[in-house]
This record gives C-alpha cells, structure tokens and sequence, in this order.
C-alpha cells in the first residue's frame, strides 16, 4: 500500500498545508513536525511562487514571505530531506507549473522521489495538460494529484476514472481562503467520484472550524486546511509550531 | 494558425484552475459558433464602423520619410479609433459575445488603463455591469484613465499585490473569474492568458492588418517591406502581423519594452531576456528568474510592462517569422516627442517603442521601401509621466 493510501486507511483523514519558509525553513519544519505528531495524517508542503493565482490574500502573503526570507526550490528539497529522517506520512507538494517546469521537470520530479515526496498537486495544470508531467511522474513514482472544482460537473467522471493518489475537491468557487459557509452540493459530487474510482477524496478550500472539517470529512474521506493553518503562521511566527499543533489535535479530534 | 487544443508549436495551451476549464470551453464553443454566424458578423462590424471609426486611416508620413531619408513611412492610426487605441477593436467583439452566451457583467485586467476604458465603454453602450483590475502603481501612472473608466461606470479595484502592475492585474482578474463565472465574462485584453484567448483576440484585432493590406495596395500597388508594432502581451502586433504571416517578403518587427536596457533588471523585453515558461494559463516566453519566479519587470510604459508575451508571438519568433527587438524608455520618449513636433500626432508611449525602431532602421533603407508603423494609441494619456520623465511636473 502506498503511503498514500496508507493515510486513508484508518478513518477519516485530516491533511495539513503548509507554505515552506514562512516565516523560515526551521520553523517550516517544526510545524510539520508538530501537525504530524498532533494527528495530521498528511501534509501539504507549499513551494512559493511569486503570482499563486490560486490563492486567497492569506496564502499570498505566505508565498510573498517565504520568497523574501530567500526560500528556494532546492532549499525546500533539503528541507524535505531533513524532515524524512523521522517523518513518516506522505508529503506531497502544492505549488505552481512553472516552479517545476522551470526547474526542468524531469529533475524536479525525480528529485521528488528520491527524497519521499508521494504526490504533486498543481493547481494550474487541468486533466488536459497534465500530459506535460504525468508521464515522468509515473517514471518516478510520484503521484500526480487531480483537483475537482463546483464547476467540474460533466468532467468529474472524466477527472475520476484517471486519478491517482487521492482526489482534491475544491469545496467553493474561488481562490483559497477561510469561509463562514460552504454553499456547493458537495455531496453529488462525491457521488460521482466514487462511482469512478476507488481512490480516497479529500475536501478542502475554506475550511477552518472542527464543525466545518467533519462535516466535510463526513461526506468525503477527509479534510484539507490550508489558510487556517497559515494564518496561526502569520500571527506567532516562529512560535507558531506549538500552536500549529493544538489547532491540529482539534482539527484531528473532530474527526475521530 | 491556432490547433484544435489552442496550441501555436509548444506555446500556448490552458493552464488555468479546474474551476475555469469549463469556463473556456463554454467559451470556445460559443466563439466557434458566433464567428461563423451572419447576424453576429454584421452586428460586430456595425459597432466597429459606425462605433469605433472603423476603418481606421492609413497614413503616409511625409515629412517624417523626409527626415528620416530612407523608407516611405506609413502610420496606421489606431490612434483615432474611439477611446483612442486599438484595444476596442477585441473589447466590441467580445463584450458582443459575452452578451450573446448571456452574460451581464465584464471584467478586465489593465495596464495603461486603455483596454480598461475600452472595456468600460463597451459595458456601458451594451447596458453590463463592469469591473476593472488596475495594478495601484498603474492607477497613479494613469490617472486620467482611471476617471474615465469611473465616469463610463465601471468599477475600479487598485490591484496592491505583487508589483502593483499588469501581471498582478492579470492574477487578480483572473481570481475574480473563478470566484465569479455564471454571470461574468472576463473581456482579456491581449493575445495571452489560455486558448481560447490568444486565438479570440487575435481574430478580433486582425482588422489591422486587413486593412493595412488593403489600403496599401491601394495608396502603393504594393505590399510593405515591413510592418512594425510594438508588443506587451502583443494584442496590436499581432493584429498588424496576421494578415502578411504568409507574405514571407514583409517583414513583421516587435517591439518590446527593454525599460532602462536589456542588460539591466529593469526590463520588459520579454523574448530578449525572457526563457520559456508556463503562466497566466499559456506556455510562452516570460522573464523569470533560474527557480521560475516571475520577474517584477520595469517599463515607463504601463502598457508594455507585462513579464510574459502572447504564444502565437513566441511561435512566430521560434520559427523565424517575426523579429522582436527591443526599445528603451528613452529611445521611446525621443520617438513620443519626435512623432509630436515632426507628424503633429502625440502617439501612445507603447506606440513610441515602434515609431523609435522605424527611426532607426528608416534611414538605412531604400527610398522606395515600404514602412507601416502601428500607432496602436493617442499619447493624451502619458503627458503627465513623460514630462515627469524629463524632470517637468504638470499636474494633471
């Protein structure tokens, strides 16, 4: 079993981002450290990049300090090292096509495998380019993440029948950012997703309360917090860990 | 030129959100039907000539030939079409379009702020609700365009990311749209951004060069021995460009923003400092640094100062059929106020950048040699920064 899958197997699954070097790679990886050793069944390694379009103002902010505190593609592939020396759930990494494209993508991937990265999430690469990294992926055995949005409808199935790792659904219309209400019949979609495929689906984009995490684990195989996590980041800086961490162990416990 | 998967060679391509994918096709569907469609073409055509002042003027620059002693000089006045530059040529065609799919509301990134008041102006003929993304440095370079956006009824939002410029206009508007698509059309202002854009607005603006050809032939019985334009994302060049792509004996120059000099960092100059890359949806040339983070790029021309440019450009330039040099801000401005005094026309500053590259290369050619220099805008608009520019404060 992949360690991916590894982190679906026992109950639902609580996925933590993190954006690498905000606001510094020591503090980065205390956090990881924290999330995992507080319940985080998997964690979203962030790379920056300068123009996340993805992103809500908080992820922006994040990418924006990481970049100036100096981080780099290659310091977060040592950072990742570091941190595979006792870490154990997978990681995969979320960051923007250019970022490994630019790197020169059969590098950048086969460093990922090297190093225990388990899955690439790119949110600027649809089902119809990923033909651009999927097949070094596969040379190196990294997996390449698909994302399912409110607006997919008709391409869900089409999205479903090739995923691979575990299936992001994009819980709002939107960039990444908390929200008090999550509106989309999310539910139907999951629907669909299983009806196509057997790999784990996970929830994420707005989410930050435990009310809202198991109600979105409840319908899916787990949640995703992104902005939550990043915003205790923004406000202890390099104390952050220890908070990290019990808003994890919250997050984690919901649930249970 | 365009493949079925929007791809001009390597370039182009849709790298955009899963949330936008069914955006663009509903997009492309309703583009490949409306083009074809008689009522459509007719409505278009309506708007862009009893509108816009269509067609715009071919004109021949006389003293500026004599001057210069080389090539007959031809100045196609984009200038003069209404709201004073090319962009409303694409906006009338695709704020048609978005109407006809349904849509009630446009939005648009900016840079000099002339695609937003284009956009601006066809939201309020065609009765939409409209939001304009301005890069805040850009909002203080071009204030006068951010009136007369508000005074059209458009919405102005000061982009405050990034560089504050066209790229983080660019990623706002297109943050917008995903927040936002059942009733908004995202009106993309060049030949950039993902397929089906590069091929909509190039379609849309190749009336330049249709009537280039036309007039030309007429005024000299013959074709030009070069167009030249000058190219941000590339809307305009690629407009001047498309209809002589299959003249091989014209040649097609762009001109880019090279800033303080395409050896500094304070550059725009995209294919003369750039490596390919993918962003904003396209794979193209952009300037970016070893990790591929995009370059906070520098022009005075807020039009021009954009990191990446259109993929049909980066094909034409892989494969040879088009040149693209680059012009410094103050070959520019020497040009912004050469055209003024010599030609009575105070072009665009973006404009500038080719009215300077003609100045160099005019007097080497041969008298009988054909130049036709998009003026892709009026220059009313950078008074104000280029008397700054020569050290003059005027207040606006």
């Amino acid at each position: 079993m992949s360690r991916i899958a590894e982190a679906f197997s026992d109950g639902k699954a609580f996925i933590a981002f993190i954006t690498c070097g905000d606001p510094d790679l020591e503090t980065t990886a205390a956090a990881v450290r924290s999330a995992v050793g507080n319940g985080a069944d998997l964690i979203e390694l962030g790379i920056p990049f300068s123009d996340p379009t993805a992103e809500g103002p908080t992820i922006q902010g994040a990418n924006i300090r990481a970049l100036k505190g100096g981080v780099t593609t290659d310091k977060v592939f040592d950072l990742v090292r570091e941190l595979r020396k006792d870490v154990t759930v997978p990681m995969v990494f979320m960051t923007y096509a250019n970022v490994v494209f630019s790197y020169g993508a059969d590098r950048f991937i086969s460093i990922c495998g090297d190093i225990g990265i388990d899955g690439l999430i790119l949110p600027d690469l649809p089902f119809e380019e990923k033909e651009e990294f999927l097949p070094i992926c596969h040379r190196y055995g990294v997996d390449l993440i698909s994302l399912i949005a409110p607006t997919s409808e008709n391409r869900i199935a089409m999205i479903a029948k090739e995923a691979e790792g575990f299936l992001y659904i994009v819980s709002s219309l939107g960039v990444t950012g908390t929200r008090s209400e999550i509106k989309t019949d999310l539910g139907s979609i999951v629907k669909v997703v299983r009806e196509n495929t057997d790999i784990p689906c996970a929830i994420g984009f707005g989410i930050s309360t435990p009310e809202q995490a198991k109600a979105m684990a409840d319908i899916s195989d787990g949640a995703i917090v992104g902005s939550a996590i990043i915003k205790i980041l923004e406000r202890y800086g390099r104390d952050a860990p220890e908070h990290v961490g019990e808003y994890v162990r919250s997050m984690k416990d919901a649930l249970r | 030129m365009t493949n079925p998967n929007g791809r001009f060679g390597i370039h182009g391509g849709q790298y955009i959100p899963e949330t936008l994918m069914n955006a663009v096709i509903e997009l492309e569907n309703a583009y490949n039907h409306y083009k074809n469609d008689p009522e459509f073409n007719r409505e278009l055509e309506t708007l862009l000539n009893e509108y816009a002042g269509r067609p715009s003027r071919l004109y021949f620059a006389e003293k500026m030939t004599k001057d210069l002693g080389g090539a007959k000089i031809y100045l196609k006045r984009e200038d003069l079409n209404h709201t004073g530059a090319h962009k409303i040529n694409n906006v009338l065609g695709q704020a048609l379009l978005a109407k006809k799919m349904g849509k009630t509301r446009l939005i648009a990134e900016t840079g000099a702020g002339q695609h937003g008041v284009a956009t601006a102006t066809a939201a309020a003929l065609l009765g939409m609700e409209c939001v304009v993304f301005m890069g805040e440095e850009d909002t203080k370079r071009q204030a006068l365009n951010v009136y007369r956006m508000r005074l059209l009824g458009a919405e102005v939002i000061p982009v405050k990311t990034g560089t504050a410029t066209l790229k983080d206009a660019v990623s706002e508007a297109m943050r917008e749209w995903t927040s936002r698509i059942d009733d908004t059309h995202y009106c993309l202002g060049s030949v950039m951004g993902p397929h089906p854009f590069p091929t909509i607005v190039r379609d849309f603006q190749a009336v330049i060069s249709k009537e280039i050809k036309e007039q030309i032939l007429e005024k000299e019985g013959r074709l030009p021995d070069m167009v030249i334009a000058c190219v941000g994302g590339g809307s305009n060049a690629i407009g001047s460009f498309y209809n002589f792509v299959e003249d091989k004996d014209v040649r097609l120059v762009g001109c880019e923003a090279a800033g303080k000099g395409i050896d500094t960092f304070e550059t725009a100059a995209t294919m003369n400092t750039g490596r390919l890359g993918i962003f904003h949806g396209m794979k193209s040339y952009f300037c970016q640094d070893e990790y591929g983070q995009i370059a906070p790029v520098y022009s005075i021309s807020a039009g021009l100062d954009y990191p990446g440019i259109g993929p049909e450009h980066a094909h034409l330039h892989d494969i040879g059929r088009a040149e693209y040099v680059p012009i410094t801000d103050e070959e520019a401005v020497c040009a912004f106020e050469y055209l003024s005094r010599m030609e009575g026309i105070i072009p665009a500053i973006e404009s500038a950048h080719a009215v300077a590259y003609a100045m160099k290369v005019a007097p080497g050619m041969r008298k009988d040699d054909i130049i036709v220099i998009t003026v892709s805008g009026r220059g009313d608009k950078d008074c104000a920064a280029i008397a700054r520019y020569r050290g003059e404060d005027i207040h606006e």
